[in-house]
């Protein structure tokens, strides 16, 4: 460990502390490649990322596609391994544990993703895609058991329990995000990793996931990584936010500052091409 | 300004096993030359529905009726009173409407008709080009089949100044290139200018832009919502943009209507609609919308009622704060909100905000 990393509240060991991760992807990967300048080599999707996020906090990150919010999001969990660079969770070495280690604490890393239809399985009733996670982690755990957690995990989330013994297909698009969120928290993780978990639904039922995920973060004091395109989405939940294009963080800080006095181009950029509502008297 | 679209009582009809469903019902609007129009709604609202049936592409099945006629004073053959209109077929002759307003009446228009009609007159772009453009064909060539199916017999070198044309006025960088170019080539931004260029290409006066900017980077987003505005003050182009976004809405629209449940539920100037929402609809939706401040989040409770299971009264009512017996008895006809500056809402409380 060399250098300082500056814990972001309170002076607390921060739950999850990342230094200078890279990866970067062969370009000439597949066929439908964008052509677009891409002359070979490698690309580096992430760039020399380094944040902390607290206990607790929930830390915004903006960008566009292509930007390498998604990769990072992917290196976090571990689902792919980075090139260089160092994660601690809880202190811990996270890049560097291995079988038991590896399985506590990746229990204590979940996600939620976009296209909650996709990562649910149609063939699935939803009290087993629920308990799915405590039935490999806790396999010792009955059945019924299982299923009684999974009934109050789904309550927590905002649907009845019911909902056990029907199939993903019953549920619209919301109610799925629901699940998902469920299924994300039924091992009490700390820390939450949420890609775009709104962008697929409509505004009113946005708010709901977005006002959701918020208290379930203040009810299982989660800290949460509330990946977006979109800025607005952000501002909602994010105590600080980080932007984000080609890899890199070009800027980070508290997120009113972010979002009222951008120092970065970029980001600039991206608050003067976000569409207005006209401001009006419906305000409560 | 003249009136390019008139819809009156619009209305679509599907059918599923439990009966007839009215994914659009009594729909009314107009739509001047070089106006913009946006239907504001949420997936379900019918606003994608209403475009179709405008296009003659309803699903198999679906039946429409209501008018909406399409006036062109510009260079198609319609002569000023629009009744310079052939007769293609026996079986189309028979629609009984009077053709007292005058231009084409879209939903009774021969398949015939619509083709001649679709690219010339009316043409439309869509949230995803990827899956309107041919992946297998390169985008010059396919705006050159736009130019072709309107105007056969075009010297080859025609149809190449044309096309180039087409992708400059869609402000294309470097249009030669991007022509010889395939839809995987090109980015999501550049993809939508061609479908732009695409469906511009034959000089239609309406253009029907269905979520174009949904699945783009807020960048490109702007570029494109620009573009569009350029499009319409030089091409007198009239716009019926379809958008979840209220922000995207006000952004390009002067004139707003918000879809729930298939009907009109407020409509009126954007400044007015988004100022001072008359629906408690609207409010909620404005309330929901996520601004760049830090505003308490506040959702709408409920869910849109399913089209065959729609409450006798206001669709919105079982999920309005402001609900009263009188919401369930019928279904509320749009209010003047004020005096006649055409801020309208299907609210039986509007009438009382001015």
């Amino acid at each position: 460990m060399s250098g300082t990393v500056v814990a972001a509240a309170n002076g607390a060991e921060p739950l999850l502390e990342v230094r200078n991760l890279r990866k970067s992807f062969s370009r000439a990967s597949g066929p439908l490649s964008v052509a677009e300048s891409h002359a070979g080599g490698l690309a580096a999707a992430v760039d020399g990322v380094s944040f902390t996020l607290a206990r607790g906090e929930t830390l915004g990150i903006v960008g566009e596609s292509g930007c390498g919010k998604t990769t990072l999001a992917r290196l976090l969990l571990r689902l792919i391994e980075p090139d260089s660079g160092e994660m601690r969770f809880r202190g811990q070495d996270w890049l560097g544990a291995r079988g038991a280690e590896l399985r506590t604490l990746r229990r204590r890393i979940q996600m939620v993703f976009q296209d909650s239809a996709a990562s649910l399985d149609p063939r699935m009733r939803v009290g087993t895609i629920v308990g799915e996670p405590l039935a490999i982690h806790e396999p010792r755990l009955p059945r019924a058991g299982r299923l009684a957690r999974a009934g109050a995990m789904l309550e927590a989330a905002g649907l009845g329990h019911e909902a056990l013994f029907r199939y993903p297909h019953e549920f619209s698009g919301g109610q799925r995000q629901r699940i998902g969120i469920a299924r994300a928290l039924i091992l009490h993780p700390e820390l939450v990793v949420a890609d775009e978990p709104v962008s697929a639904l409509d505004v009113s039922v946005g708010a709901q996931i977005l006002e959701l995920l918020d208290r379930l973060r203040r009810e299982f004091s989660l800290s949460l990584l509330l990946i977006s395109h979109s800025l607005p989405v952000v501002a909602q939940l994010a105590t600080r936010v980080a932007v984000m294009q080609r890899g890199r963080f070009v800027e980070m800080g508290a997120a009113e500052q972010v979002l009222q006095s951008p120092q970065h181009t970029y980001t600039r950029e991206l608050l003067a091409a976000v569409p207005r509502i006209p401001a009006g008297d419906f305000s409560p | 300004m003249g009136t390019r679209l008139e819809l009156r009582d619009l209305t679509v009809e599907l059918p599923t096993p439990t009966g007839w469903v009215r994914p659009v019902d009594s729909v009314s609007f107009a739509l001047g030359e070089g106006e913009a129009l946006a239907v504001v709604g949420e997936s379900g609202s019918g606003k994608t529905m209403l475009a179709l049936a405008l296009m003659g592409l309803l699903p198999p099945g679906a039946r429409a009726a209501g008018d909406a006629r399409l006036q062109d004073a510009s260079a198609n053959g319609n002569g000023p009173a629009g009744h310079a209109h052939i007769t293609p077929a026996p079986s189309a002759s028979l629609s009984d409407s009077p053709r007292h307003a005058s231009g084409k009446n879209l939903l009774t228009a021969s398949p015939a008709e619509m083709r001649a009609l679709r690219g010339r007159r009316i043409a439309m772009i869509f949230q995803e080009p990827m899956t309107a453009l041919n992946p297998m064909m390169r985008a010059g060539a396919q705006i050159a089949e736009a130019i072709r199916a309107h105007e056969r017999g075009l010297a080859a070198e025609e149809v190449r100044r044309r096309v180039l044309r087409a992708l400059e006025r869609a402000a294309v960088p470097e249009p030669e290139r991007r022509a010889r170019q395939y839809p995987h080539e090109l980015s999501g931004g550049l993809r939508q200018r061609v479908m732009i260029a695409m469906a511009l290409a034959a000089g239609p006066g309406l253009l029907i832009a269905d979520e174009p900017t949904t699945a783009l980077d807020v960048t490109a987003q702007k570029q494109i919502l620009d573009l569009l505005e350029t499009l319409r003050r030089e091409l007198r182009l009239s716009l019926l943009f379809i958008t979840h976004d209220l922000g995207v809405a006000a952004r390009v629209a002067e004139r707003v209507g918000v879809m729930y449940a298939g009907r009109i539920v407020e409509e009126g100037a954007a400044t007015d609609v988004f100022r001072r929402p008359a629906h408690p609809y609207t409010t909620g939706l404005l309330r929901a919308a996520p601004g760049l401040g830090r505003n308490k989040l506040e959702s709408i409770p409920g869910t849109v009622p399913p089209l065959n299971a729609l409450p006798p009264g206001c669709a919105f009512a079982p999920r309005c704060a402001l609900h009263a017996a009188a919401c369930d008895t019928a279904v509320p006809e749009l209010i003047s909100v004020r005096e006649d500056d055409g801020h309208r809402a299907r609210c039986i409380l509007a009438g009382g905000k001015a």
